[in-house]
């Protein structure tokens, strides 16, 4: 049996690079039966092998490489599916017609599972059998984490938000990031109530690039006059443990925030401009958690769009030219928020312009899913973005906004690189510049 | 005994019987497994969300606008080459009489000729089938050997039952033998491979319809 650490041309962070491969080998075992269940079965045994689901991913759209094509990004958990369970699996191990798994060909994989995937679900749309091909990458990713695979930009956030509640080290703490954004906006940051009605959160992403983000969420809902806070002990939205594939660690992320929220007895929590937040929140918390969660879980815009319905909110028209409008995969194709966003602009007397493909089809920005952090991954997510850019220009935009800030972290490092004309914005901000009587 | 007597008597009840538990089999297997318990709060209720699921088994089998003009090429040989495929096993003369003597059914046929027409375009389109899978490189990058059996699995059943149509080849009875066999190795073949997404198809679609829908999300 062979212990020794592997020299892997994989990212790997030192701690995962010490793994064996007899260790590696188990993990990825463990992980990828624990994923193995009657729906995950279906859709790896109904492939057809029609290659249709590449004509959906921009990896393989602006790159015409076939390593790229979803399905075989899962090939490893197939692999393992059938040679370990699936219905001929004995005759598989038997006559060796589908090899034990090896550490180094898991690390191969590493790159098509997470360096060119955005678990964006595109490529579940267009399958004709109908396999949700997103959710097997994003179940293929955890028996990368059991073997010590994960990329080490995503691990090592993702250990240091388990341990800490933020993915990285900053100067000083996300909460006082928090209060000095207040005092630089001049808002009042409602923070550590004991009881609340709503329970804020707050991407990172923004308390490190975009703080009049964070600024417009608290005007909004100060506007609102919502019965709101900010927790210092569950802060931050994102949920790194979601992108590496770690799914205790995105459990006990995600937990973090469920104390909180059940602590201060909310009914809903709020999920910022953040699509794979949205995610791990809104639709995978509770299955984690084993329970329904006893709160609602609600993106800022289908917070604001039900307030805009109820009369709470009214908004100013806003002069800003011809606009698009990015929805965020997360958002649109996997979390089902479509009009919510488009209600809001409307209430702006903005009519969106629409992109060729467009509200759940569209191309996505190349960077979530974690993508964006990974170094290694930026020549091929500039080639997305720049895709993108084409599909935007083609709308004749003069402003273009969306509702994700990893979406316009990705936008913003585009244009730098592209010299892109147009500046990404967020439509939470706009909504917190037009407020009528704000 | 001879070939066809073989063929259609103890090789057809044997591959029948594979036919019949390997599918059964499969489609267990999948059911035992463990089953998913959802517990996120629906967006849309369970009976517009079934309701989508069964949608879905339709509406997939045409993609959407955003994508047709990337897949035209895979779609159109793919559509014909299985309506062609339906219309040699079903609506010839000899098949309806074939297939009728197990379920005790009789339905109409279309003319020898006709039948022949449409084999001969179908195995010109299988061939095409073959030419692009080795030619396009994601087809080329996917292809397994489940892939290239199960075409040559369908593709011998075609040519076989064209020469005994047309008798060319070998001596009719011949032919017919070795057709017969064609099916019964189809039927043994069929649920280790991809010819499987028959049953799977409906089921994935439904799933997926569902599953999306619960969420407010497109399918
Ligand atoms: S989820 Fe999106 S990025 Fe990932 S393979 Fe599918 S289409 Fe490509
Ligand atoms: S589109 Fe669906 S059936 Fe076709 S290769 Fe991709 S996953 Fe398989």
């Amino acid at each position: 049996m062979n212990t020794s650490p592997v020299d892997f041309q994989a990212n790997l962070a030192p701690e995962e690079a010490k793994l064996g491969e007899s260790a590696r080998v188990a993990g990825a075992m463990r992980g990828f039966a624990r994923e193995i269940g009657a729906l995950s079965a279906l859709r790896l045994d109904a492939c057809v092998h029609c290659g249709m689901c590449a004509d959906a991913c921009h990896f393989y759209i602006v790159t015409e490489d076939p390593q790229y094509t979803p399905v075989l990004k899962v090939e490893p958990f197939k692999q393992v599916f059938k040679r370990e369970a699936g219905a001929f699996a004995p005759v598989f191990r038997w006559f060796g017609l589908k090899a034990k798994i090896t550490g180094a060909e898991l690390a191969r994989w590493q790159h098509l599972l997470y360096d060119s995937c955005n678990l964006c679900g595109r490529c579940s749309l267009m399958c004709p059998m109908g396999i949700d091909i997103a959710e097997l990458i994003e179940q293929a990713r955890r028996g990368m984490f059991e073997a010590g695979l994960a990329p080490k930009e995503l691990y090592e956030k993702a250990a240091h938000q388990r341990r800490t509640g933020q993915p990285e080290p900053s100067d000083e703490p996300y909460r006082d990031k928090l209060l000095a954004i207040g005092r630089r906006f001049n808002v009042e940051i409602p923070l550590d109530k004991p009881r609340a009605e709503v329970l804020l959160t707050v991407p990172r992403t923004d308390i490190e690039h975009y703080p009049a983000a964070v600024a417009a969420l608290v005007r909004v809902m100060a506007h609102l006059k919502a019965d709101c806070t900010f927790r210092s002990d569950g802060l931050v939205a994102e949920n790194y443990g979601y992108y590496a594939g770690g799914r205790d660690w995105q459990r006990e992320i995600s937990r973090r925030l469920i104390d909180q929220a059940v602590a201060c007895q909310a009914k809903v929590l709020i999920v910022p401009e953040c699509g794979h937040a949205y995610s791990a929140l809104r639709w995978e918390a509770a299955e984690l958690m084993g329970k329904s969660l006893p709160f609602k879980v609600l993106h800022i815009t289908e917070y604001l769009a039900e307030a805009l319905e109820a009369g709470r909110l009214r908004l100013r028209t806003a002069q800003v030219g011809a606009t698009a409008f990015h929805d965020p995969c997360q958002l649109v194709r996997k979390g089902g928020i479509t009009a919510a966003p488009r209600q809001l602009l409307r209430a702006m007397g903005i009519e969106p312009r629409e992109t060729v493909r467009h509200i759940g089809y569209n191309i996505c920005c190349g960077g979530g899913g974690g993508v964006f952090d990974i170094e290694r991954a930026a020549t091929l997510r500039h080639r997305v973005v720049e895709e993108k850019f084409h599909e935007i220009d083609q709308t004749g935009a003069q402003t273009f906004l969306t509702t994700c800030s990893d979406c316009r972290r990705t936008f913003d490092d585009g244009k730098k690189r592209f010299n892109w004309e147009l500046t990404p914005g967020s439509l939470l901000e706009l909504v917190a510049e037009h407020l009528q009587g704000g | 005994m001879d070939l066809v007597d073989f063929a259609r008597g103890p090789a057809l009840k044997a591959a029948f019987i594979i036919f019949i538990l390997g599918i059964v089999w499969r489609i267990v297997n999948v059911l035992l497994l463990r089953h998913k318990r959802i517990l996120s709060e629906p967006r849309r209720s369970v009976p517009v969300a079934l309701l989508a699921g069964l949608k879905g088994t339709g509406s997939r089998s045409w993609p959407h606008p955003e994508f047709i003009k990337r897949t035209v090429t895979g779609e159109a040989l793919g559509y014909s080459y299985h309506i062609g495929l339906f219309i040699v096993i079903l609506l010839f003369a000899p098949h309806i009489i074939f297939f009728g003597s197990f379920i005790g059914a009789r339905w109409p046929a279309l003319p020898n000729s006709v039948v022949t027409i449409f084999a001969v375009i179908t195995i010109t389109l299988f061939v095409a089938v073959l030419a692009r899978r080795l030619g396009h490189p994601v087809l080329r990058h996917l292809s397994n050997f489940d892939d290239f059996f199960s075409w040559f699995v369908v593709a011998l059943l075609l040519v076989t039952g064209l020469m005994a149509t047309a008798h060319v080849g070998a001596p009719y009875h011949t032919i017919l033998g070795l057709h017969i066999l064609s099916f019964d190795l189809l039927l043994i073949w069929y649920p280790f491979g991809k010819l499987m997404h028959a049953f799977y198809i409906f089921p994935t679609r439904a799933v997926d319809g569902y599953v999306m829908t619960r969420k407010g999300a497109p399918s």
